[in-house]
C-alpha cells in the first residue's frame, strides 16, 4: 500500500509541473504589452513599472516562470490588482463557501444518483428503468445555469419559499444557510447525480449477473439483502473512481451556479477577476482548482484500493 | 444456450461498415429523434433570415417585454427585440461553436494522439503528462481562463473550448492506436516496408474512426453547453449579436415580469445538447463491435 501511495505521489510531480507551465503560459496569450493588460485600468507609468518588476516581465520567460513557481511553492500566488490583497488570502476566504456548496451537492447526488441507479438496475427493462434513464438524460443535457434561473423563478419569485440569491454562512445562521444553499446545491448536483446514476446502473447490472450474487440467491437470502449487501457493495467500487473523475465537472459547475445565485465563492471570484482583468487571481484560482482536482483523484485511487481487498495486496 | 435465445440478426452480404452502422443507428428510435432535431436546428441556422420574423437586433421601445403572442411567438425582450428571431439566429452561434471547437480539438488531438501511440516511449510519456495536466484543469475553468486571457469574443470562445477539448481526443486516439497497432494487418503493413506515417494514416486511422466519431458527437454537446456558459458569463458572443447563453444572462434580471425571456433560449440549449447526446449514445451502440 505504501509503495502504491509513493508511486502515485511520484506520478503527481510531472503532472503538477505541466499544470503550472500551462497556467503560467496563459499570461503569454495576453495581446500587446502584458504589463499594460495586467495593470487593468491603471495607466500610471509608475504602476506599470511596478507590475513589470513584480512579475519580472523584463526578464526571459524561463526566469519569469521560475520566480512565479518559486512563489507558488512558498504559498505566494501573487497579489490581486483590484483588491490589493494576496491571492491566497482571497482563495482561503472563498474556499469554505464553495466547499459547503460542493459537499451539499455531492450528498444530494449520491443519495439520488446511487438510489436511482440501483432501482433502475433491479427493475431493468421496465417502465421505472426507462423513466430513470430519461431523467438521467435530462440531467446530463440541461445547462445548470438555466435550471438555476428556472428554479429561482419557481421557488423564489412564484412560490416565495426560498431566497433568490445570496449566501449566509453555516456558522452564522445554520437554518438560513441551508435555505440559501438548497437550490444552488440541487442545481450543482443535478448533472452529477445523472452521471452517478448511469455509472451505478451499469455497475449494478454487472454485479447482479455475477457468480457471487447467484450464490447468495441460491443460499436463499432475501432479494433485498442480495441487492444491498452483496451487489451494491461491489458495484460501489467503480462508482467511487468514476465519481471522482466527475468532480472536475462539479468544480466547473460551481462557477456558473455561484454566478446565478450570487454566492460569493470560488467560482464567483474567478468570474469577477476575469472582468476586472485581475489575472493573478485567475491564474491562482485555476491552479488551486487543478491541484485540488488532482489530489481528489489521488484520494479516490487510494480509496479504490482500500475498498477492493483484491488490490490491497 | 444463451446464444440460441437471442434473435438472429440477418445482415446483408457485402455491406460496407458505414452502411451497417447507419442501418443500426436508424433502428434506434432515440437516435433517430436526435438526428431529426439536429437536422431541424441546422436548417433553422442556415435559413434563419427566412424563418425569423424580425431582425434579431431590431429594438422597439413600444414593445418592451411583451408576453408571447401571435405577433411575437416567444415574446419580446427588455429592448423590445423579438425573442423568437433571436433564438433562431442564436442557433448559428451555438452550432458554429459546437462544430468549430470540436474540429479544432480533432485537428490537434488526433495527430498528437497518433504521435503518442505510435511514437517512441519518451514522446508518449511527455504527451501523456501534458494531457494529464490539461485534463486536471476543470474543463470550464480552463476555458474561462483561456477566454479571459484571449479576450471575450465568439471566435476566442471557440478557440478556448477547442483547446480545452483537445486532450480528450489525444487520450482517446492514443488508447485506440495502442490497441490497434498490435493487430495483424498493421504488422503486415509494417512488414512490407510501409513508412510509419503511411501506416498511421492509411491503416490505423480508419480503424479508430468509429470511436472518434462517437466522441466527437458527444463533444459537440459539451461544446454547445460550454459556448452557452461562456456567453452567459459574457466571455462568448458579444451583444447585440444573439446567442442563447447571453440571452439567458439578460433574462436573469427580468425573471419577475418576463420569464419567457429565459424559457426559450434555455429550452433551445437543452434540445440541442439532448439531440447530440441521443445521437452520440446511438452511435456508440451502432459502432460498437461487440454489438455485431
Amino acid at each position: 500500500m505504501l509503495r502504491f501511495l509513493g508511486r502515485r505521489l511520484l506520478q503527481l510531480v510531472p503532472t503538477l509541473f505541466f499544470v503550472s507551465v500551462i497556467i503560467f503560459g496563459l499570461q503569454q496569450l495576453l495581446p500587446g504589452d502584458p504589463a499594460l493588460a495586467m495593470a487593468g485600468e491603471e495607466r500610471d507609468p509608475a504602476v506599470l513599472e511596478q507590475v513589470r518588476k513584480q512579475y519580472r516581465l523584463d526578464q526571459p520567460l524561463h526566469v519569469q516562470y521560475l520566480y512565479w513557481v518559486g512563489g507558488v511553492l512558498s504559498g505566494n500566488l501573487g497579489e490581486s490588482m483590484r483588491l490589493k490583497e494576496p491571492v491566497i488570502t482571497l482563495i482561503t476566504q472563498k474556499f469554505p463557501v464553495t466547499l459547503q456548496l460542493a459537499l451539499m451537492a455531492i450528498a444530494f447526488s449520491l443519495t439520488i444518483g446511487v438510489t436511482a441507479g440501483v432501482i433502475s438496475a433491479v427493475k431493468r427493462d421496465t417502465a421505472v428503468d426507462y423513466a430513470v434513464n430519461v431523467i438521467a438524460l435530462w440531467g446530463i443535457s440541461t445547462p445548470n445555469f438555466w435550471l438555476g434561473i428556472m428554479l429561482i423563478f419557481l421557488f423564489a419569485v412564484h412560490l416565495n419559499w426560498l431566497p433568490a440569491s445570496g449566501y449566509v454562512g453555516f456558522l452564522d445562521d445554520p437554518w438560513m444557510s441551508l435555505k440559501t444553499t438548497l437550490l444552488p446545491a440541487f442545481v450543482l448536483g443535478n448533472s452529477f447525480a445523472a452521471v452517478l446514476m448511469r455509472h451505478t446502473r451499469s455497475a449494478m447490472l454487472q454485479a447482479m449477473g455475477s457468480d457471487y450474487v447467484r450464490t447468495a440467491r441460491a443460499k436463499g437470502l432475501a432479494e433485498r439483502r442480495v441487492v444491498l449487501k452483496h451487489a451494491l457493495r461491489n458495484a460501489l467500487t467503480p462508482v467511487v473512481t468514476l465519481g471522482a473523475l466527475e468532480l472536475g465537472t462539479l468544480l466547473s459547475g460551481a462557477v456558473l451556479t455561484e454566478q446565478v445565485f450570487s454566492i460569493p465563492g470560488f467560482g464567483k471570484l474567478i468570474v469577477d477577476s476575469v472582468f476586472n482583468r485581475d489575472y493573478a487571481v485567475v491564474q491562482g484560482v485555476t491552479l488551486i482548482t487543478a491541484t485540488t482536482y488532482i489530489l481528489l483523484n489521488l484520494v479516490a485511487d487510494v480509496a479504490y484500493v482500500l475498498i477492493n481487498p483484491r488490490l490491497r495486496s | 444456450m444463451a446464444a440460441l435465445s437471442e434473435p438472429l440478426l440477418i445482415e446483408p452480404a457485402h455491406e460496407s461498415p458505414s452502411a451497417r452502422a447507419w442501418r443500426r443507428l436508424v433502428k434506434r428510435k432515440s437516435a433517430v429523434l436526435g438526428l431529426v432535431i439536429i437536422v431541424l436546428f441546422v436548417l433553422v441556422a442556415v435559413f434563419a433570415p427566412l424563418i425569423a420574423h424580425y431582425d434579431p437586433a431590431q429594438q422597439s421601445w413600444t414593445s418592451i417585454r411583451k408576453p408571447p403572442s401571435l405577433r411575437h411567438w416567444f415574446g419580446t425582450d427588455e429592448s423590445g427585440r423579438d425573442v423568437f428571431s433571436r433564438v433562431v439566429f442564436g442557433a448559428r452561434a451555438s452550432l458554429l461553436a459546437g462544430g468549430v471547437s470540436v474540429s479544432i480539438a480533432l485537428a490537434l488531438g488526433v495527430p498528437i494522439g497518433l504521435l503518442a501511440g505510435y511514437g517512441g516511449r519518451w514522446t508518449d510519456a511527455v504527451i501523456g503528462r501534458i494531457t494529464d495536466a490539461m485534463l486536471a484543469c476543470p474543463f470550464l475553468i480552463l476555458a474561462i481562463a483561456l477566454a479571459a486571457f484571449l479576450g471575450p469574443s465568439l471566435q476566442n470562445a471557440m478557440i478556448a473550448i477547442g483547446l480545452t477539448t483537445t486532450p480528450v481526443f489525444v487520450r482517446l486516439t492514443r488508447g485506440q492506436v495502442l490497441a490497434v497497432k498490435v493487430e495483424d494487418y498493421v504488422e503486415a503493413a509494417r512488414a512490407v516496408g510501409n513508412p510509419p506515417i503511411r501506416i498511421a494514416v492509411k491503416h490505423i486511422l480508419p480503424n479508430i474512426l468509429p470511436a472518434l466519431i462517437v466522441q466527437a458527437t458527444i463533444s459537440i454537446a459539451t461544446a454547445i453547453i460550454a459556448e452557452a456558459s461562456l456567453s452567459f458569463l459574457g466571455l462568448g458572443q458579444q451583444p447585440p449579436a444573439p446567442s442563447w447563453g447571453s440571452m439567458l444572462n439578460t433574462a436573469q434580471r427580468f425573471l419577475t415580469n418576463a420569464v419567457w425571456m429565459a424559457l426559450w433560449p434555455g429550452l433551445a440549449i437543452f434540445l440541442a445538447v439532448l439531440s447530440f447526446n441521443l445521437v452520440g449514445d446511438g452511435l456508440r451502440d451502432a459502432l460498437d463491435p461487440r454489438e455485431r
